[in-house]
């Protein structure tokens, strides 16, 4: 393969393209659409403008759309904790649902009860929940050094078993005729909802609720912690460089139980936050993936929080994307997962130019002679 | 349990473990030229959605391995592109390779969901063995992939062991700068590893779809893919190991169904987590002696190779 | 010193002769940030040993991997007995009859010595006859090794045989040794002399690269010098000294140290009947060893690498913890038992670490030089209820770059962005600004410029003339003759008898690292014949 251009390595990161590199895949992305769009034969402008446009243009789409990105954010900034220790939490997925379960148990317990403290006991649920499916693998990976990476997705396929058992038995509503759905929540175990409960007119009609606060809350005490906490630091090297956390006598096991347990319990949050949000009761199926997609969220927004708001209200568009041309266009709603899986492959890629650059082939100031045709011989 | 019942047993096991055994034995050579390819998941299941479409629009379940097989090898070489000339990280491009493939093939398999497939592929059973009892209809009754994917095993095994390419390819796992110091094409055979391992989890998802289940529905083989990845690690990185782990596998598969057609008393969601919960204790098992994956691991396992640093 | 050159050199004084074996001109390389290699020219008769004599980071590592086909020069003509050609790769050097001999050997451990060696040759793969073929030659050059053997558990010695044979059975007519005795005792140092100049007087000619000027006098002919890329001079060492030699290296004399008098003072790091089990399997185990390490003085660990030094350090360190059943008073620092603490805990007692690997152990690459100051000297009120004072990172980072000289763009730049030297004199600044009681050192100055190490030996000297008590761990005997008051060997995880330096020399001491010391049965896998 003989390309006029070749590669050679930085002698240093480059800053400009670690920036331009998300912004670049996401242009990229956007062109892969459009011919993903021609060659199944829709209008291609139409599809993009319904994808991508149309549900931005109301205060619906715009509440949905953080009511979306506000659980793929909270989930995303703890993995990115939990990656930058180079502790690969896979099953964030499973202990958001473990979250919502536990936070349900709470809901269904106290239905009936009128008080403050119901919501804050379930939101003291979700993050145990979280934490508590999160702690098998942290364990098992400091005690006997199993990937934690497998058995935190194994994890994943165990947990919704655990949910189809609970709303199909022990917790079925009773008046549900059957189906495999817990009791609706009752007010108290419902977060506020800007337009219904707290009348901001602005939002009117929306379904958008005080968890979004939440999760601004926590963007800033991340970050904090990642930047400025001992912890925090002793966390990053021992990502970057696993022999130099061990020559400072950085603890790994306690790098790998922080890393697990905070991602748990902004991943249990997050669940509590579905159940006690739009969704309002528990269901045998009820998570459109944020787990996995708060994975590719924090790849794109280069493990940096700033990086993960924007990622995450990009994921966002991309499920509400999705679910607008399912019904304006009739096409299927997995759309948004190839969006999701093209753009970080297109992010991937252009990562590479963050360590290395073209050049063309041959090209040296050098005054000395060229270097004349092959010729080899076997002589001795 | 009566003789038939132990016949049907074992012959679900195998059945079941087959698909296990080609994905896992084309990740073993993958990882044995010292890539890490999380993406089995995603691979296997853009195998099935194509085997599955091509078998049922064409009528010929053979194209449809064909298919499946050469969508494998595309997912591979995209995956191949981004780590081994991209140098991009390995775990999470994987991991993108996984989240694609799950939506591409929910997406190219929706007007096929839940149907079930008009085509059948016939068992050869070979003369004489298959008479034997139990055994008869589990190893000696198969389809011809069926008997394929055993054969594959010797292939591999004499390839990795017997042959100066294999050498070189464990070489290239070992130690890739070295490798290239004495002269060895690193990417290639790194590329050929990766696409070998692609063709298999194509071929193991195409199996799951065409032969195993005849259907297909989003998500179809729920986390096989996965199962392959940790029985590598149990095998220690060796073919005859591998072929063990995955036929225990699919004989705790094929008792979770036999306990719910006898009507244990236990939920059937529990007997469905079996697999996954297995595997974590397979995985503990095997982890907890450091040793043995340090002297069995390829050394270079998931580790970027630059030939300009 | 003496030794019969039996083909004779090319007669320089016009007559037509034999054409030079291999010839460059002009040969450049250039990289994003330096030319490593510039217009270099060199001759190099048939059955010459020919030095290539330089420091660190002078270009010679770069212009070998040229000649050997690893690398493409950007211009320059290379010609192979009197013919131009380009190498393209290293099967068509292997072809051509250049063989390499790498500094950090290019085997796979896993491997067998036979299937190493069937990996190298191009040809069929019958490991059968191989085998024959391997134990045919290997005795005949006095290099005997078994091809059933994996690699991993060879010495260093040996892995050096397995290197050679695998270029002997390949019937080389150009043969390149990279730095080939920094992993020798001086005993086999001589034995590798014999074998060259045998090979030499069957008409092979012999790159021979090196740093070490006094074995350059004894084995070579010629010698080209390079410094900075380019060559300085091309001389006969025979007819040099070793001032005039060092001056082509390094453009100026060697430095001189300046030690101090002094009385040891108490003990401060006291290491009684130390044995803990190596976690890599292919390491070594440590048993038995004991020491003391008193203020102001220097102790020096000789020891060829894998005999348990890297054990040695990581136990020191904490970073291999002891074993259950061994007491906390295995190691004590100021009487103080520290054996049950960790890294971080050994440090809040004085101690102090300078690692061997620099980048990945002793610094996070990618991290700026004040966050890696953060790593080990955070108790230099770096950190306050948890949250790091960024102002006091910075000024730590500051004095260090200035105390030690590190050439850099400032505390922001990334460790990874350093050369080796002032990256290493930034880890050795950091350890002594925090002033220990104890400082262990591991390979000081390897891969380190010239000027760099002077600076680095002499800072060690300063802070023991401070009352700090040191060990340094290194390969170069030199450097631990040079600037250490006792010195000991350690072999097969054991450790020698403490001599004081003065009282010893490097005969004895070549010795001792074979495991041939008082009080230790000669294990066979030790003893370097």
């Amino acid at each position: 393969m003989n390309f006029p251009y070749q590669l050679e390595a930085r002698p240093s990161p480059s800053r400009t393209m670690q920036l331009a590199a998300p912004l670049l895949a996401a242009l990229l992305t956007l062109a892969g659409g459009w011919l993903i769009f021609s060659l199944i034969g829709k209008d291609a402008a139409a599809a993009m403008y319904a994808f991508f446009i149309e549900p931005l243009s109301s205060i619906d789409g715009l509440a949905e759309l953080l009511l979306k990105a506000s659980p793929i954010c909270l989930i995303g900034l703890g993995l990115a904790l939990a990656y930058r220790a180079n502790v690969w939490n896979i099953g964030a997925e499973g202990q958001m649902l473990v979250g919502g379960v536990a936070a349900s148990g709470v809901a269904i317990y106290f239905d009936g009860v009128t008080a403050w403290w119901v919501l804050a006991l379930m939101m003291f649920a979700g993050v145990l929940g979280g934490m508590i499916w999160a702690a098998i693998p942290a364990f098992l990976r400091s005690r006997f050094n199993t990937s934690e990476i497998l058995v935190s997705l194994m994890l994943t396929y165990v947990a919704p078993q655990l949910i189809i058992y609970l709303v199909s038995g022990p917790w079925r509503d009773p008046q549900g005729m059957n189906f495999p759905l817990s009791i609706m929540f009752g007010p108290s175990a419902l977060y506020p909802l800007f337009s219904g409960d707290w009348h901001w007119t602005f939002w009117k009609g929306t379904r958008i609720n005080a968890s979004v606060f939440l999760t601004l809350a926590a963007i800033p005490l991340i970050w904090l912690f990642m930047r400025k906490s001992f912890a925090g630091y002793r966390m990053s090297v021992g990502g970057l460089a696993p022999m130099a956390a061990r020559y400072a006598g950085f603890s790994e096991r306690r790098t790998i139980w922080s890393a697990m347990l905070i991602s748990g319990a902004l991943a249990g949050l997050a669940g509590m936050g579905e159940v006690a949000g739009p969704i309002g009761q528990l269901q045998s199926t009820w998570s459109p993936g944020y787990g996995f997609t708060a994975i590719i969220v924090v790849f794109v927004g280069r493990l940096h929080p700033v990086g993960i708001v924007l990622s995450s209200l990009l994921m966002a568009l991309l499920y509400l994307g999705g679910e607008a041309v399912q019904t304006s266009l009739q096409l299927p709603q997995a759309l948004s997962g190839v969006f999701q899986g093209l753009l970080l492959f297109c992010l991937l890629g252009c990562d590479l130019f963050v360590n290395f650059r073209l050049r063309r082939r041959g090209v040296v100031a050098v005054a000395a002679k060229t270097i004349k045709p092959l010729e080899t011989s076997t002589l001795s | 349990m009566d003789v038939s019942q132990a016949s049907g047993l074992a012959s679900s096991a195998v059945i079941a473990a087959i698909p296990l055994m080609l994905a896992g034995l084309g990740e073993l050579v993958t990882e044995k030229s010292g890539v890490l390819n999380l993406g089995v998941e995603g691979m296997m299941l853009m195998g099935a959605v194509t085997g599955y479409a091509v078998a049922a629009t064409t009528g010929h379940p053979w194209l449809g391995f064909v298919a499946a097989i050469a969508a494998g090898i595309v997912m591979a070489l995209v995956f191949g592109f981004l780590t081994l000339t991209l140098q991009a990280n390995q775990v999470a491009t994987g991991l993108a390779l996984t989240i694609f493939g799950t939506g591409f093939s929910a997406y190219i398999g929706k007007p096929f969901t839940s149907a079930t497939l008009p085509v059948t592929v016939d068992a050869f059973p070979i003369p004489l063995l298959s008479k034997i009892p139990v055994l008869g209809q589990a190893l000696f009754s198969l389809t011809l992939i069926g008997y394929l994917s055993f054969a594959l095993f010797l292939v591999v095994g004499w390839f990795l062991y017997r042959s100066r390419a294999g050498l070189m390819l464990r070489s290239v796992g070992e130690s890739p700068t070295v490798a290239h110091a004495v002269g060895f094409p690193v990417l290639t055979i790194r590329y050929g590893a990766v696409m070998f391992g692609g063709a298999m989890a194509g071929l193991g998802g195409a199996y799951y779809s065409i032969i195993y289940l005849h259907l297909w529905q989003e998500q179809l083989t729920a986390g096989r893919g996965w199962i392959a990845l940790a029985l590598v690690v149990f095998a220690s990185w060796r073919p005859g190991r591998l072929m063990v782990g995955a036929l225990l596998f699919g004989a705790v598969m094929a008792l979770q169904f036999y306990a719910q057609a006898i009507g244990v008393p236990v939920p059937t969601q529990f007997l469905a987590t079996l697999p996954y919960l297995a595997t974590v204790l397979v995985l503990v098992l095997i982890s907890r002696n450091p040793n043995l994956i340090k002297l069995n691991a390829p050394a270079s396992l998931g580790k970027p190779f630059s030939s300009l640093a | 010193m003496n030794h019969q050159v039996i083909a004779s050199p090319p007669d320089l004084a016009g007559a037509p002769s034999v054409p030079a074996r291999l010839s460059l001109s002009g040969v450049t390389k250039q990289y994003p940030l330096v030319r490593a290699n510039d217009n270099i020219s060199m001759e190099v008769a048939p059955g010459e040993i020919h030095a290539v004599l330089g420091e660190n980071g002078a270009g010679k590592s770069t212009l070998m991997k040229i000649i050997y086909g690893a690398v493409r020069p950007d211009a320059g003509e290379i010609r192979w007995n009197g013919q131009l050609l380009e190498i393209a790769n290293p099967a068509a050097a292997r072809k051509l009859g250049i063989g390499m001999v790498f500094q950090h050997f290019s085997l796979f451990e896993t491997l067998t010595v036979g299937e190493n060696i069937a990996l190298a040759l191009d040809d069929e793969f019958d490991l059968k006859a191989l085998s024959a073929r391997i134990i045919k030659v290997s005795a005949e050059y006095g290099l005997d090794i078994d091809p059933q053997r994996h690699v991993h558990s060879l010495t260093v010695g040996e892995r050096q045989r397995v290197e050679i044979v695998r270029c002997l059975l390949q019937d080389p007519r150009l043969l390149i040794m990279d730095e080939p005795t920094s992993v020798l005792t001086p005993q086999a140092v001589r034995k590798l002399f014999t074998v060259l100049r045998r090979l030499a007087s069957e008409g092979c000619s012999i790159l021979y690269i090196s740093h070490k000027l006094d074995e350059i006098q004894e084995l070579c002919d010629t010698a080209t010098v390079m410094r900075g890329g380019r060559v300085t001079g091309k001389v006969t060492p025979a007819q040099e000294t070793q001032a005039s030699l060092a001056q082509l290296m390094v453009g100026h004399a060697l430095p001189a140290y300046v030690h101090r008098e002094h009385t040891p003072g108490d003990i401060l790091m006291a290491v009684k009947d130390l044995s803990v089990a190596s976690d890599d399997p292919f390491g070594t185990s440590l048993s038995g060893v004991s020491f003391e390490l008193r203020a102001g003085e220097v102790l020096g660990i000789a020891g060829v690498s894998g005999n348990g030094q890297a054990e040695l350090l990581a136990a020191l360190s904490g970073e291999l913890p002891l074993p259950a059943s061994a007491p906390g008073e295995t190691i004590t620092i100021c009487g103080r038992p520290v054996g049950r603490l960790d890294a971080g805990q050994r440090r809040t007692q004085g101690f102090a670490f300078v690692p061997e690997e620099r980048l990945g152990r002793g610094a996070v690459p990618a991290m700026s030089l004040a966050d890696n100051g953060l790593l080990t000297a955070h108790r230099e009120q770096m950190v306050q209820s948890g949250w790091i004072k960024s102002a006091v990172v910075r000024a730590f980072a500051e004095t260090c770059i200035k105390a030690f000289d590190v050439r850099c763009g400032g505390p922001d730049a990334l460790a990874q962005s350093l050369s080796g030297g002032n990256l290493q004199k930034f880890i050795v600044g950091r350890e002594i600004l925090q002033e220990p009681k104890v400082l262990v050192v591991a390979q000081p100055t390897w891969g380190v410029d010239i000027g760099a190490a002077g600076f680095i030996r002499q800072q060690l000297l300063d802070l023991a003339a401070r009352g700090t008590a040191i060990l340094v761990i290194s390969e170069e005997l030199q450097e631990l003759f040079d600037i250490c008051d006792r010195i000991a060997v350690v072999a097969g995880g054991r450790l020698s008898p403490v001599k004081v330096t003065r009282d010893t020399n490097s005969e004895e001491i070549g010795l001792w690292m074979a495991g041939l010391f008082p009080g230790n049965e000669v294990v066979s896998h030790a003893a370097e014949h």
